[in-house]
């Protein structure tokens, strides 16, 4: 459960979508949360709502697969108050929602932009793909790929575009390495081997406070994002 | 005109939002109507002389540069069922979107301004074809193909159909498309002296039936 590299992480800025608002303040921040289903997705944005919730205005976009479940989840949960979260549909094609064509999302993000604002970030759940399949930078400003230590330790070495570009690696589910014969060790280091100076973190959301590196990291994120307004 | 841009805006990749719908395949899917390639293609030939002939009036009309908003009130009335009111809207606005980008223009921005809230996808199209420097019967032609690509797309995806078979099926199609354009152009053309009620109305029943019973769905792959 580390963070490895907080500092040095790279900072985009090749946003294609306009970063600012019509009155020239900057809007949300929007980070994709993506990874195979399972994973632990929805596990780490309502972490990430019930832990930032109170001092920022957060609203959260899914992206099911066939079915309302996540949103309900998030509702259900009570992570965030109801109008906050919005379900997308993907029509049997989540990669496709989240990449090809990202007009559903858009309008979804931009809709609860514009009902809640101000809002500080809004985070956007892919309907969990395979490995290949990333958020499109017209849709997110920055992405976390979700695995876990349960799909097998050769995930990492495997590698692909989700894990070897997203702007934070989270590997979920440490808890459970010592029951599916996960070696974590041999996962660290080749993680770090797919991803060079790309920040990672191995977390145990069922853990107390286990969402705490990814919630350091998007709030330096936020930061990050604000500070290049002025610029 | 440009042959290529009316491939662009046809193409089932063009990002307008129309990959998570099914025009109402889903719900054929769903009650055993559809269930094969010969029944795919009863539902492709339906939709095509139906709900494609009226979209494609709609598009062309749009593309002669009639008053988009006028024709989205046509649309409205083409259109009898709330849900598929609400989904034409959402697709109008998501082509906008895409059309916007693609191809810039007064007209677009024209209707992003005055229906914050989207027109019916058939009118944008046409607005969009006309951006592009197509002909209504361009526009048409679009429209009637845009009516049963998508729902060939989804039933590959519903029943694991063979792909090719759905081809084949689309290339069957071919002439039939051709001819609901060329009608649906026709009566486009009349539209700027004797109004939009010369437009094609044809309703599919079923679908709109369906359309509005699939919208309360809690389990479902497609939008619509
Ligand atoms: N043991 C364990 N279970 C987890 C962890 N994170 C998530 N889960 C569980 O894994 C399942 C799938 O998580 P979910 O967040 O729905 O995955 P998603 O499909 O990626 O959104 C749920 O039952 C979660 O409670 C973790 O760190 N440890
Ligand atoms: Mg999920």
């Amino acid at each position: 459960m580390h963070l490895d590299h907080p500092v040095t992480m790279p900072h985009r800025h090749t946003h294609s979508a306009d970063p600012r608002r019509p009155d020239g303040s900057r809007r949300a921040l929007r980070i994709g949360f993506g990874g195979p289903v399972g994973s632990g997705k929805t596990a780490a944005v309502a972490a990430l709502c019930r832990t930032l919730r109170g001092r920022l205005s957060l609203a959260v976009v899914t992206n099911d697969i066939y079915t309302q479940e996540d949103a309900a989840f998030l509702r259900r949960e009570a992570v965030l108050p109801p109008e906050r979260i919005t379900a997308v549909e993907t029509g049997a094609c989540p990669h496709t929602a989240i990449r090809d064509d990202i007009s559903a999302n858009l309008e979804a993000v931009e809709q609860l932009e514009q009902e809640l604002r101000p809002l500080d970030l809004i985070l956007i759940e892919s309907g969990g793909d395979n490995l290949t399949a990333t958020f499109s930078r017209g849709l997110v400003d920055t992405q976390v790929f979700v695995i876990d230590v349960a799909s097998g330790d050769d995930i990492p070495r495997k590698g692909g575009p989700g894990i070897t570009t997203a702007d934070l690696l989270v590997v979920n589910k440490t808890d459970l390495a010592p029951y599916v014969g996960a070696d974590l060790d041999t996962m660290a280091a080749d993680t770090r081997r797919q991803r060079k100076d790309l920040p990672f973190a191995f977390t145990s959301l069922t853990t107390d406070d286990g969402i705490r590196p990814v919630a350091d990291w998007v709030t330096e994120r936020l930061t990050a994002w604000r500070s290049e307004a002025g610029r | 005109m440009s042959r290529t841009a009316l491939l662009l805006l046809a193409d089932g990749r063009f990002p307008a939002g129309g990959h998570a719908h099914s025009g109402g395949m889903e719900a054929a899917v769903a009650s055993g109507a559809v269930h094969d390639t010969t029944s795919l293609e009863a539902f492709c030939r339906g939709r095509l002389h139906t709900a494609g002939l009226t979209a494609a009036g709609l598009a062309a009309a749009a593309a002669t540069g009639h008053d988009p908003l006028a024709l989205d009130d046509a649309a409205d009335t083409r259109t009898p069922v709330p849900a598929l009111r609400h989904i034409g809207r959402r697709l109008g606005r998501q082509l906008l979107r895409a059309a916007r980008a693609t191809w810039p223009c007064p007209e677009l921005d024209h209707i992003a301004h005055h229906r914050p809230g989207g027109v019916h996808q058939p009118v944008v199209l046409g607005v969009a074809a006309r951006a592009a420097g197509l002909t209504p019967l361009d526009a048409a032609h679009a429209a009637a193909y845009d009516s049963v690509g998508g729902p060939a797309t989804a039933a590959v995806r519903l029943l694991s159909l063979d792909p090719f078979d759905a081809a084949a099926v689309l290339g069957r199609l071919a002439d039939d498309c051709d001819d609901v354009a060329g009608e649906a152009a026709d009566a486009a053309g009349r539209v700027a002296t004797a109004g939009t009620t010369v437009l094609p109305a044809a309703s599919a029943p079923l679908l709109d039936i369906t359309g509005e019973h699939h919208a309360a769905w809690t389990v479902r792959l497609f939008a619509s």
